[in-house]
């Protein structure tokens, strides 16, 4: 007997037992979506009925059995929900149909073939037994979390129930997938069998008698290791983990705290009871912006941008196996390692083969630092050093497809390493500068073959950061751009499109923050306060003891170079000032063991220095104003960036901030911010802070415009 | 109004909080029981002039629970028409006690209450409840929750007491404590503990260091360094005061409260009850109040309960003759004194909790008793009693002999 479902494939074998593969058209993963589920309710209603069915085995056609949610379309469906009712509707839209499955009187195995990971392993722990395929590529999870969501289809409930409190909450707050073994020792499933045989196994499991009433569903049950809130060990764990929760997030994503409480809540009262306290957390959740933002940034967004979504058509793909690197600093050392991992063939140029060496020393070092702590073998280490000639000789750049540049911010020094380089390298190939903010297109003077310049912003330390800004100048061709995003893609990084201007996007961004924190200071703010508020604001660390660790003396030098390059059309910035002045009395920060703070034996300290310097701020300081004036500059500086073409997709903008420069990922970006309070509002609060703070922060017509038009960066 | 009177108080002595005190194998309920029956039989009592018995017990569960009041008075053998009653408030419970008390005699509907208190740390240990302050991750949360121990940390750091400074603050409590016993100024009102068999137990308080020494203290260890920065409370603690760049933790064992054993009955009444029983008021009470204040730090609202309570009373901080503060920890006590801008040598002048420690729902009858044979001792008039307490609150009431 079959029946035909577009999401299923149903059978039912001579033992009496329903063979339901999932099997979700128009996608090589199999991922929850209302069909799947409006055929899942009717297959079970039919295996329910059925008298001439024991049970079902539930599995996948595919080579996954199910990923979970699909987060585009969450990305549409969490869009502007704002009325709770409707939140909790969609919070509850596959709930019954597991509970159902879970209640109908029948045995449901679920036969695990492949990853199974957030709905597809709750799908799985719905069903009365599970077993998995002893393959490899098995991996199971929760992972909800990470996307700034938590688990919906009731597995914040039963996995609890299954295994007890503590070990499911580990698992669902790190979110961190596993394989079958782990899940078996765990006690998520029942059994590992070969990976040919895993249906018949379920089948005989069947066969073998499964209860098909959940231990929940029987009286007097009790959670392993207890739970409610006289417990207290319970009670000892929900305070550390809320307390490490709330000091880790800084309360910026609410979703780990929903679901620690959605579990302690919810594991306190029956099973029903508790399927709808995991609603109401997550109708919360998709209430909130985080999560939405979180999704469709660091996951939508950064996904077409390492797909290379706005690379210019027409263009062949390009292949790098030879480039050249001119400066073996820190940069270039730094791009030689990426490049030397993706498989590419490095030339590291410096001004003489000595200090050429010197550079690779630094990467074999770091090489060696791995491999001490088991994180790369001595074979891959040599192969990677091997990939990379270090030397003084620019006649080595003859083979090269691409040259990078990474010599000192100095614009004459670049100029001169460009025209050596031009004259070994071949004639068609790319020259990048990984200059931070000098224009690409003065850099571009005077260049031969300047369609084949640009930028190419790799941030440090390289190896790690994943965003390189790739910058457009008014000479760059389009093939020369989208044969550097394909170099881009090849590392592994993901690239932003930028056009020219002083500072780019993401320099111009952080400058304004770093800017606006120096100003605070010479308002009499302390260091303390404004470094705390920012990593309350969501900075991993906070910008004044960012710059002495970095050292204050390349940012003033900056400040001064664009002074000296613009000259009468320089705007000074709001803190160069406090920068000058501590330049001046060489509080240059950590190296000089005085800076926003002073360094006792290498540790930071408050610094009465400044104190005296910088008079406490008389009255009352408004918290949540300083916030602002360190999150609201740099959604100012990148929306003027928009306006003036140096940024052209918000998507760009969002992921560029979050991953170049550290904006906190819960705003979904500097867009996603400006979105998210909407641009009147955003607009008002400029104005407000023009009045109180400074007129650096009055929105622009054109700003004044969009609120006007009700216009979002996102459509 | 009628007025609310104080009558009589008895404590017992305050036993060490551990399976080896004094007191250990005193069930809670004889505790309450004998301080009930020391009042009853001192003033030569009818206990069926007593309307309600009040008691202030903060871990209510377990021995502790189930409205320990009404079993102890009737154990003590009083009369089955007297009710009883027993309430939570956190570390004020007993203060409180004494003002509901108070307060139903202020508005007529009670001539005699007794309030009071009980606490067997040893037995009940602190936290036994749970609660959902501490353990549901929503309110967890929502109210920055931090130990008490963090707030008096952030209470040092903030206003730059020193390790010196709450070191000193203690030795002195316990200098204070000791010379008080040692010229028996705590000897008409704290009771001798019996044992099951009705002979002596304990007569002396257990948790005072005689002859401690600064360096003794100095050389404890401080006690919440490791659970503000492994369980993370100090980044809490930060969240709530960003201008905080780390907390100084300065409290220790020497220089905090004692875990002890121990109750407190205050027989209180009108005017009326007073003369029907026989009985000369020593005190009445002019005014209480209560407040809320900011919870994380959760230990700075005596202050504004003290300020309170002076309006409620028409008084200012000058017409108050003695002060008695809980030391729950040193540096509270410091903040108050800095904050009201009161003299050491009118607060706590016999010491307090650091030296005797505190049996959490029994300590705020056990201040009232010790400020007013104080104000009797020194022939003053007036004493504001006053407590800090958890979840950020704080408790005072104004006594004034007659």
């Amino acid at each position: 007997m079959t029946h035909e479902f577009n999401t299923l494939r149903y059978s039912v074998n001579d033992q009496g037992i329903a063979i339901l593969l999932m099997d979700i058209p128009g996608s090589n993963a199999n991922v929850m979506g209302d069909a799947f589920r409006d055929e899942l309710s009717a297959a079970i209603d039919l295996i329910s009925t059925d008298q001439n069915i024991i049970g079902a085995v539930l599995s996948s056609a595919k080579n996954d059995f199910m990923a979970g949610g699909d987060l585009n379309a969450m990305v549409e469906l969490f869009a502007d929900v704002s009325d709770p009712a409707v939140a909790l509707d969609i919070a509850n839209s596959i709930k019954p149909t597991l509970r159902k499955l879970e209640t109908c009187g029948k045995p449901f195995v679920a036969a695990i073939n492949g990853p199974a990971m957030g709905g597809g392993l709750e799908l799985a722990l719905a069903c009365h037994a599970r077993i998995a395929a002893d393959s490899a590529n098995i991996i199971m999870g929760l992972p909800e979390v990470t996307l700034g969501l938590m688990p919906g289809a009731g597995g914040s409930q039963r996995l609890p129930r299954m295994i007890g409190i503590q070990k499911a909450l580990e698992i669902m707050l790190q979110g961190r997938p596993f394989n079958a073994s782990k899940a078996l020792e765990l006690g998520i499933i029942d059994g590992v069998v070969a990976s040919d045989s895993l249906v018949e196994a379920a089948c005989q499991k069947i066969l073998d008698g499964v209860d098909a009433q959940k231990p929940w569903d029987e009286k007097g049950f009790r959670l392993p290791g207890g739970s409610g809130f006289f417990d207290p060990d319970l009670g000892n764990l929900y305070n550390y983990l809320t307390t490490t929760i709330c000091r880790d997030t800084q309360r910026n994503t609410p979703a780990p705290l929903a679901l620690l409480t959605a579990v302690a809540r919810g594991t306190a009262v029956p099973f029903d009871a508790g399927l709808h306290i995991e609603s109401c957390y997550f109708a919360k959740l998709i209430l909130d912006p985080t999560a939405r933002n979180m999704v469709r940034t660091l996951f939508v967004s950064k996904g077409e941008l390492d797909k290379l979504r706005r690379r210019p058509d027409n263009v062949p793909k390009a292949r790098f196996s030879r480039i050249g690197i001119l400066g073996s600093g820190l940069m270039g050392g730094g791009i030689a390692q990426s490049a030397a991992k993706a498989g590419i063939d490095v030339v590291l140029l410096d001004i003489s083969d000595e200090q050429a060496a010197k550079g690779k020393a630094v990467i074999a070092k770091a090489y060696d630092k791995l491999i001490s702590k088991g994180r790369m073998t001595r074979d891959k280490a040599d192969t990677l050093l091997a990939k990379i000639t270090a030397s003084g000789d620019y006649r080595l750049l003859a083979d090269c497809e691409l040259v990078v540049e990474a010599v000192f911010e100095d614009v004459a020094l670049k100029q001169k390493v460009f025209n050596q380089a031009r004259q070994h390298m071949p004639a068609d190939a790319i020259l990048a500068s990984n200059t931070s903010s000098l224009p690409i297109s003065e850099l571009a003077e005077g260049l031969t073959a300047a369609n084949r310049f640009l930028g190419l912003h790799f941030f440090s330390p390289v190896e790690r950061m994943p965003l390189v800004e790739v910058i457009r100048g008014s000479h760059t061709s389009d093939q020369t751009l989208a044969e550097a995003l394909d170099f881009v893609a090849l590392l592994r990084k993901t690239p932003i499109i930028v056009n020219d201007s002083r500072g780019f996007f993401t320099s111009r961004v952080i400058a304004a923050y770093l800017q606006e924190a120096f100003a605070m200071v010479a308002e009499g703010i302390s260091p303390t306060l404004i470094d705390n508020i920012a990593k309350q604001a969501g900075f991993a660390m906070g910008p004044l003891a960012l710059i002495d660790d970095i050292g204050l003396e390349n940012g003033y030098k900056a400040s001064l170079a664009e002074r000296a390059a613009l000259g009468e059309h320089w705007v000074e910035p709001a803190g160069f000032k406090v920068q000058q002045t501590f330049n001046d009395a060489g509080r240059l920060g950590r190296r000089a063991a005085k800076g926003f703070y002073d360094y006792v034996d290498g540790v930071r300290q408050p610094s009465t220095a400044v104190a005296a310097l910088y008079p406490p701020a008389e009255g009352e300081l408004d918290y949540t104003q300083i916030k602002h004036r360190l999150l609201y500059v740099q959604a100012l500086e990148a929306a003027r960036c928009f306006e003036e073409g140096v940024i052209c997709d918000a998507a760009e903008g969002d992921v560029g901030g979050i991953l170049g420069i550290g904006f906190p990922s819960y705003t979904g970006g500097v867009f996603s911010l400006i979105d998210t309070l909407g641009p009147n509002r955003f607009v008002a609060e400029l104005d407000q802070l023009a009045d109180t703070v400074g007129e650096r922060f009055r929105p622009s017509q054109w700003l004044r415009d969009r609120a006007e038009n009700g216009s979002k960066f996102y459509a | 109004m009628t007025q609310a009177y104080i009558f009589d108080h008895v404590r017992t002595p305050r036993g060490r909080g551990r399976p080896d005190g004094g007191l250990h194998s005193v069930p809670p309920i004889d505790l309450a029981a004998q301080t009930l029956k020391a009042l009853q039989s001192r003033n030569s009592l009818d206990t069926s002039a007593v309307d309600d018995v009040v008691l202030g017990i903060v871990t209510p569960v377990g021995e502790q629970g189930c409205n320990l009041a009404r079993p102890a008075l009737l154990m003590a053998d009083y009369d089955q028409s007297v009710s009883g009653i027993q309430l939570d408030r956190a570390c004020s419970s007993g203060l409180d006690a004494v003002n509901l008390g108070a307060a139903q005699i202020m508005a007529g509907q009670a001539g005699m209450v007794i309030g009071g208190g009980v606490e067997s740390m040893s037995r009940v240990p602190m936290g036994s409840q749970g609660g959902a302050w501490p353990r549901d991750p929503a309110v967890i949360s929502k109210t920055y929750f931090a130990p008490q121990g963090i707030g008096a940390d952030l209470i040092a750091t903030r206003s730059g007491f020193s390790r010196s400074d709450v070191d000193h603050y203690a030795l002195e409590s316990q200098r204070r404590a000791s010379h008080a016993w040692q010229q028996g100024y705590f000897d008409k009102s704290v009771i001798t503990v019996v044992d099951d068999l009705g002979l002596p137990l304990l007569s002396r308080d257990e948790h005072l260091r005689a002859g401690i020494s600064l360096e003794d203290l100095g050389a404890l260890k401080p006690a919440f360094a490791a659970m503000g920065e492994q369980g993370g409370y100090n980044a809490i603690a930060q969240q709530k005061y960003p201008d905080v760049f780390a907390i100084n933790h300065v409290h220790t064992a020497g220089n905090s409260s004692g875990i002890v054993d121990g109750a407190s009955a205050v027989l209180l009444g009108s005017e009326a009850s007073g003369k029907a029983a026989g009985l000369t008021p020593r005190a009445r009470i002019r005014a209480f109040a209560s407040v809320g204040s900011e919870p994380t730090i959760m230990l700075t609202g005596p202050a504004a309960a003290s300020r309170k309570a002076l309006k409620n009373a028409g008084m200012s901080l000058a017409d108050i003759d003695l002060f008695e503060l809980n030391e729950a920890f040193a540096s509270m006590v410091l903040e108050y004194m800095r904050e009201l801008d009161i003299p050491h040598d009118k607060i706590n002048v016999n010491g307090g909790a650091i030296a005797m420690g505190h049996p959490l729902g029994a300590t705020g009858a056990m201040l009232v008793g010790i400020a007013l044979d104080e104000l009797e001792r020194r022939n003053l008039q007036t004493a504001l009693v006053s407590l800090c307490v958890g979840i950020g609150m704080s408790v005072a009431t104004i006594i004034e002999r007659v």
